[in-house]
């Protein structure tokens, strides 16, 4: 089996780490060799941060080529443009229908409101979703990650079984919210 | 079971199962998480030092005292380290003893780039560097058992990329390691007296360790094409197969001392030979000077920044990488943020409103030399702020402050501030207390009152730490109280000697803040004259949306700094509006 590459980008804080953990570990319980790893900065919150997901028969590098990635699963619409250059001319973007708004840095050009449009214009595969203001509707906005990687579980070839298996990893206190999250997701 | 772990964590199982009984280290980025998860097995007695210097120390005592031990850094901890790292070899150890180092390319968390394998070079000392995490669980017990044959310590070095990826790993069952009895040899011992005669035994020792590289089975010849030859080690080792795998490989586990005479044998067969290598060209340097010179290296495969698939591919065989769609939209920069309700933000709102020099240290508050404070002028390294200030007060320059960390203050400032007090020269200094290592990800130091395994530990006083150094003038204000905070910066500035503002607030992020009950604020829109003072406190609970601040309730734990800095009182807490 060729090496399946997915890129996972957010906003520090938004759960980049989480998902990518998750999809990671699901990849290894079907079978995968896996590896994993986040590039993250200085501090703890706010950031971009972004995380390579690689599984297969065998995988070296734990970093994606720029233009090898099949999926860019983005948490926000910003960070799905940063980081698009990296996904191979007909990849997959799962991304979030949500803003954040960056601090002021004196960069005074206005928010790319048009993200999406802009990507589906580019010729890339573009499944956007509200998951943010679904994840509230479930009551945690912080549940937008794992509505996300449902949706990104219908698309790639890991068992539904091992899925439900991994998110019982999860605490208790946060499992069921991320069940209906991920249910929620892999119907989009 | 296989199971999922980064680089770090494989390491502290791999030295687990070495029989390791004590551990020491300072958290650095990207070394933390080898020592924190070290302190999850209870064979193993783990413990945050003061500093990397004070580390090392406790380490070579614990070694020498028959334990198998390991101590943990970053780069940068390294040049703190560096005194005790240089001396020790003169010695050798008694049980195992293994320095992990953790470099960091591309300077993701780090102040500076730094290839730690010249300081082994310098100190004698063999060099091991794992490829992945399943590697470097091995090759760390291969560290043990080398540092016990030859009675050296060994280095252990490491880059981001492989702490904090994360691989697959097969644990083992822990090997005891039974402690090794220490002989009272002074001559061996007692370097500064005896050094002359250990000199030469160190020469020795290191052209056995040549020999022991010829035959190390970590140093690995991959057959492939007879005409692309490649040397390589480490992270990198990764890139190349990915890149080309039908090169010939030659893998290097131990980067120093290397194989003289294999590598002559193998760059024989070839026209050319590619060595890429992760930060300087070390091993090119090594090999040029046993006179293979048939050698593409740092010519093609950068020094600067961390190396990558794409920097590889290009290099070997000039492919071209797409770029990001800068050119096409709006990419606007994201950087990292002083979390809502974090206690620097009054600070440096406070300094920047003053107007004053600061010199600065290394923790989450270096991000106040950025937007929308840039109220921090010069940084360097742990504890340099104070030095720094008091020298700039005897070049004539009376309204500075040297800001600092409370871990920081304790790794490396202490006797900065005394120099002051003993030099008489009235240097100012902030303590920004937020009673944790922040940037790091929230470890205890000896101001916390609780140790590494959870115990509980005294917690320094500082206010009587400081005065007892002879800082007469010291104040303590909370740094949600932005008018006490600046009639404090005042008040120290025009005190004619030494002086200390401890603003102590605890970290956000620690879970006891967490679990706290926060009123959030509000924005008020009729009373509001979207003057966006509010948006220059850099608050990511704030944003602007249509034509006015908002406050994400969700994510504001209720500071009040927006409330203070708004002129019209249009901020409010949501419970009183």
């Amino acid at each position: 089996m060729a090496v399946t590459n997915v890129l996972i980008a957010g906003v520090g804080g938004q759960g980049a780490v989480l998902v990518s953990e998750l999809l990671a570990q699901a990849a290894l319980s079907a079978g995968n060799d896996v590896k994993q790893g986040e590039f993250h900065g200085v501090a703890q919150r706010g950031g971009a941060v972004f995380s390579h997901v690689r599984y297969g028969d065998r995988v070296y590098s734990p970093v994606a080529r720029q233009g090898e990635v099949d999926y860019l699963l983005a948490l926000e619409k910003l960070e799905a443009l940063r980081y698009a250059h990296f996904l191979r001319p007909d990849g997959t973007i799962i991304v979030n229908d949500h803003k954040v708004e960056p601090i002021r840095t004196g960069d005074e050009r206005p928010y790319p409101d048009d993200a999406i449009e802009f990507l589906q214009g580019k010729g890339f595969k573009v499944l956007a979703a509200k998951a943010t203001e679904m994840a509230i509707e479930m009551g945690n906005h912080r549940a937008a990650n794992v509505v996300l990687l449902g949706a990104l579980s219908g698309l790639i070839d890991i068992p539904l079984e091992v899925w439900e298996s991994t998110l019982e990893r999860l605490p208790e206190r946060i499992l069921a919210l991320n069940q209906q999250a991920f249910a929620a997701g892999r119907q989009l | 079971m296989r199971k999922l772990i980064s680089g770090n964590e494989a390491i502290a199982q791999g030295a687990w199962e070495a029989g390791v009984v004590f551990a020491a280290g300072y958290p650095g980025t990207p070394s933390t998480e080898v020592l924190e998860n070290l302190a999850r097995y209870e064979e193993i007695d783990a413990h945050w030092s003061t500093n990397e210097k004070v580390a090392f120390d406790e380490g070579v005592g614990a070694a020498l005292g028959g334990a198998r031990t390991m101590v943990t850094m970053k780069h940068v901890g390294l040049n703190v380290a560096a005194d005790s790292f240089m001396v020790f070899p003169y010695a050798g150890t008694n049980a195992g003893f293994v320095t992990l180092v953790a470099d960091d390319p591309g300077m993701y968390s780090s102040q500076n780039e730094q290839d730690s394998r010249y300081f082994a070079k310098m100190a004698k000392v063999p060099v091991l560097e794992p490829a992945d995490a399943a590697e470097a669980k091995e090759m760390i017990k291969t560290a043990f058992e080398l540092s016990e044959q030859f009675q050296t310590p060994v280095m252990f070095r490491i880059t981001t990329r492989l702490a904090h990826t994360r691989g697959v790993v097969e644990p083992d069952e822990r090997t005891e390691a039974p402690r090794k009895e220490f002989s009272r040899k002074v001559s061996q011992y007692a370097i500064p007296v005896y050094a002359r005669f250990r000199r030469p035994e160190l020469e020795q020792k290191l052209e056995s360790l040549r020999q022991y590289a010829e035959e190390f089975e970590g140093n690995v010849e991959e057959e492939g094409d007879p005409q692309i030859g490649v040397v390589t080690h480490g992270i990198p080792y990764q890139y190349v197969k990915e890149v080309a795998p039908e090169a010939t490989v030659f893998k290097l586990g131990m980067t120093y001392p290397l194989p003289q005479k294999r590598l002559t044998e193998f760059c024989a067969r070839f026209e050319t030979v590619f060595v890429i290598e992760e930060s300087e060209g070390f091993i090119q340097q090594e090999m040029a000077s046993f006179g293979i010179l048939n050698v593409i290296g740092k010519e093609r495969f950068t020094n600067i920044g961390e190396l990558s698939t794409d920097l590889i591919a290009a290099g070997l065989k000039g492919t071209t990488t797409p770029t990001d769609l800068s050119q096409e939209t709006t990419i606007l920069p994201r950087p990292p943020v002083m979390c809502p309700g974090c206690a620097h933000r009054g600070v440096f709102s406070t300094l920047k409103k003053m107007g004053v020099l600061v010199t600065g240290d290394i923790g989450c508050y270096t991000l106040g030399c950025l937007p929308p404070f840039q109220a921090m002028h010069t940084t360097f390294c742990m504890g340099a702020s104070i030095g720094n200030a008091t020298g700039f007060n005897r070049a004539g320059e009376d309204q500075v402050v040297g800001v600092i960390g409370d871990s920081t203050f304790l790794h490396g400032g202490v006797p900065s501030l005394l120099s002051a007090v003993y030099n008489q020269v009235p240097t100012t200094m902030i303590l920004l207390d937020n009673g944790t290592t922040g940037m790091t990800g929230q470890q205890q130091h000896p101001g916390t009152g609780h140790t590494l395994k959870g115990g509980e530990a005294p917690a320094v006083n500082y206010e009587e730490l400081i005065r007892s150094l002879g800082v007469e003038h010291v104040k303590v204000i909370d740094p949600w109280d932005l008018e006490a905070t600046e009639t404090a910066i005042e008040s120290a500035l025009s005190h004619p000697g030494p002086a200390v503002v401890i603003a102590q607030r605890a970290c956000t992020l620690l879970p006891e803040e967490k679990a706290k009950t926060r009123v959030a604020y509000r924005v008020e829109n009729d009373e509001c004259i979207v003057c966006e003072e509010c948006m220059d406190m850099g608050c990511p609970a704030l944003v602007w949306e249509d034509g006015f601040p908002y406050v994400r309730e969700w994510e504001c734990v209720g500071c009040s700094l927006c409330g203070q800095i708004c002129v019209v009182d249009a901020i409010q807490p949501v419970e009183e509006m």
